[in-house]
């Protein structure tokens, strides 16, 4: 198992014959992602390395039974994209897109909801479940298959953790990024609570950083309902307050959404937070009682 | 991105919320026309980027024209907070019978906009959510249908007894909303809400904050932007499309990635150095931000030792390590380098850079370690 994809996750690529849209496709095809369809519209009846393009998501879904959409649209163009592929009826839509307005995405998690919908993002790297499938923009040799659940705010400091997991020889059951931005649709909750009830999942690495609660509540969360062990890290210990650190989601606002205040909650629930990325497999081993093989 | 008080007072005034009649001046001698056009009692504010202009004295009231200009000529000028007073309103002083809060704001956790109402207006609202949060009445808005008239006319009878005033108070949140959507606000507050005693209603200060990932379909809101608040360092990085944030300390950072960025300014620390800044290059980087933001950190005279610290995934590595040789043949860089680069094409860029002589990590503590003892070494 793992969450939210595996190899049966039937893929459509919407804006597969733009730039990122047309070389990820290839990148996930070579992963062994089910890529079955892409849409662009204007261009239905082409192929890009082979998959064939839609001019509409529902044909896409009609044609090839596509149940996922990972979008490379542009920012403007990513609320239509995502509420056209739920109403095609796709049950996940991954939104790699960055710079989506904020009022877009809560219109969209508003009508996604009411669909039964799950997104990923925007502005994130997506989700990957190593050896099975990846939906997203993350370099897929640095994963390997494994029992460490990952999820994480950010893209690159993802990577650096998974980086570390592997020189310390422990694999990943499933690794996503739920984005940047200030709303995004799946949120650490969600992801907690999948990896919880995944069989393959033996422990999970939760990568926060300043702005927002998400931490906060997710360490609310551990402390009622989960059984598996949980470490964290948090970044952004030394961001100035008011300063948007990059993410339009990282930011100190009114003095709240520190990296002390997360890590408090975090400690509070019984999370040990790793100082520096490079603690983190040592930690995971602790908390599952393995010393190093 | 902030707007001003006297931009933001126009666009809710577009919105038909009623607004004191205002008006801008750079100099002295303008706030007194306006002064005089206007008539009677004025208050004069200064239009800077931070809260607690009152406190720092650049708001005052003038009786006359001639007091008008005594008190902008005192303000223009005036350093507030690091930031040198360029502008003043002049605009209608009202009486004040009672004041209120309302403010809309993006909820993360309900992801949607929530609409806050308090009896507490006219002072720090931040202050009244800590001290008596009971105070304040907040009110999730459902963006798909936006704020209703029931919901208006609920919020507004929870701060203002009498009915008829009631309704102008209702009228003006509902048109507070429009403002927010219509203007892709992330933040959108009315403070104080004036009543006067005769029962008018007078939104008499603004603020409002723009989402900077909505600007592409705000034109008009977008050139308000004002860059005499903006060093030159910022302005490249906005137009290099960079992420970046000046700091206090002496080893200059380029990062790609937000997290990653934040956690290479927490590691410098960690190992007792201070960031000089945070800046990521972003995602798919060409070699002409990697010059810009080597550009930018190098031109820092407090920075005493410089790290690159790069995890290609979708950013290619020998892109970096092309955009690192053209920034030092362009422009040659006094403080010493360290690089880290691995992920995607990384054989390709430690190739490109062979031929320089750069202090390479194969970790990022190894790296920020380096790039540390550099800096000390220099100090």
């Amino acid at each position: 198992m793992s969450i939210f994809v595996d190899e049966t996750t039937r893929v459509c690529v919407q804006g597969i014959t733009g730039r990122d849209g047309s070389f990820h496709t290839e990148r996930m095809l070579a992963y062994g992602t089910n890529v079955v369809a892409g849409k662009t519209p204007g261009k239905g009846g082409e192929t890009v390395h082979g998959v064939p393009v839609f001019d509409s998501v529902e044909e896409a879904v009609g044609e090839t039974g596509a149940n996922a959409s990972v979008l490379f649209v542009p920012a403007r163009a990513a609320a239509g994209a995502a509420i056209e592929a739920a109403e095609a009826g796709v049950g996940l839509i991954v939104c790699i897109s960055e710079g989506v307005p904020t009022l877009d995405a809560a219109r969209v998690y508003r009508r996604l909801s009411d669909l039964g919908v799950r997104m990923i993002g925007p502005n994130c790297p997506g989700i990957i479940s190593p050896g099975k499938t990846k939906l997203g923009i993350m370099p897929g040799d640095i994963h390997t298959r494994g029992a460490v659940g990952v999820v994480s705010r950010s893209g690159t400091l993802t990577y650096e953790v998974v980086d570390q997991l592997r020189r310390d020889g422990q694999g990943q059951s499933s690794v996503l990024g739920i984005g940047g931005d200030p709303i995004i649709g799946t949120n650490f909750i969600d992801a907690l609570s999948a990896f919880e009830h995944d069989g393959e999942t033996e422990a999970v690495v939760l990568i926060g950083e300043i702005g927002g609660t998400d931490e906060e509540q997710a360490a609310e969360f551990v402390r009622e309902h989960m059984t598996k062990p949980v470490v964290g890290f948090i970044a952004g210990r030394t961001a100035p307050p008011g300063k948007r650190m990059g993410h339009a989601g990282a930011i100190i606002a009114g003095g709240r959404g520190t990296a002390q205040e997360k890590i408090e909650a975090l400690s509070g629930a019984g999370i040990p937070v790793a100082d520096r990325p490079s603690e983190i497999p040592g930690l995971l081993r602790r908390s599952l009682g393995r010393g190093h093989d | 991105m902030k707007i001003h008080e006297y931009q933001a007072r126009g666009i809710l005034r577009s919105y038909g919320i009623p607004v004191p009649r205002f008006d801008v001046a750079t100099d002295a001698e303008e706030a007194g026309k306006i002064a005089e056009s206007i008539g009677g009692t004025v208050v004069v504010k200064a239009q800077v980027h931070v809260g607690g202009r009152g406190k720092a004295g650049g708001v005052k009231l003038a009786e006359d024209p001639n007091e008008a200009r005594r008190r902008a000529k005192a303000i223009l000028g005036m350093d507030i907070k690091g930031l040198t007073v360029g502008k003043v309103i002049v605009a209608e002083a009202v009486d004040i019978e009672r004041e209120y809060y309302i403010g809309i704001v993006i909820d993360r956790s309900a992801k949607r906009p929530v609409c806050m109402v308090s009896e507490a207006g006219g002072i720090d609202i931040e202050l009244v959510a800590r001290v008596t949060p009971e105070r304040i009445h907040r009110f999730p808005i459902d963006p798909l249908e936006g704020m209703t008239d029931g919901a208006a006319a609920e919020l507004a009878s929870m701060i203002e007894p009498e009915p008829e005033i009631a309704e102008r108070v209702a009228d003006v949140i509902g048109k507070l909303y429009e403002a927010f959507v219509g203007s892709d606000a992330s933040l959108a507050e009315i403070n104080p809400l004036v009543v006067t005693p005769g029962g008018e209603v007078w939104a008499v200060d603004a603020k409002m904050n723009i989402d900077d990932n909505a600007l592409f379909r705000q034109p008009e809101i977008a050139e308000m932007r004002d860059t005499s608040e903006e060093t030159d360092e910022m302005r490249t990085a906005r137009e290099m499309d960079l992420s970046f944030v000046k700091l206090e300390g002496d080893v200059g950072c380029v990062v790609n990635g937000a997290g990653l960025a934040m956690t290479t300014m927490d590691l410098i620390k960690f190992y007792g150095g201070e960031p000089a800044n945070f800046l990521d290059i972003g995602g798919s980087s060409s070699p002409e931000k990697v010059v810009a933001a080597l550009d930018i950190i190098a031109g820092d005279s407090n920075v005493r030792a410089i790290l690159i610290n790069i995890f290609g995934g979708i950013t290619r590595c020998d892109d970096v390590a092309r955009g690192i040789v053209e920034a030092l043949t362009r422009r040659p860089v006094s403080q010493p380098i360290v690089v880290r680069l691995t992920g995607t094409n990384e054989s390709k860029a430690r190739e490109i850079l062979a031929e320089r002589s750069f202090a390479a990590a194969e970790t990022m503590d190894d790296a920020v370690q380096q790039a540390v003892e550099l800096a000390r070494g220099r100090a």
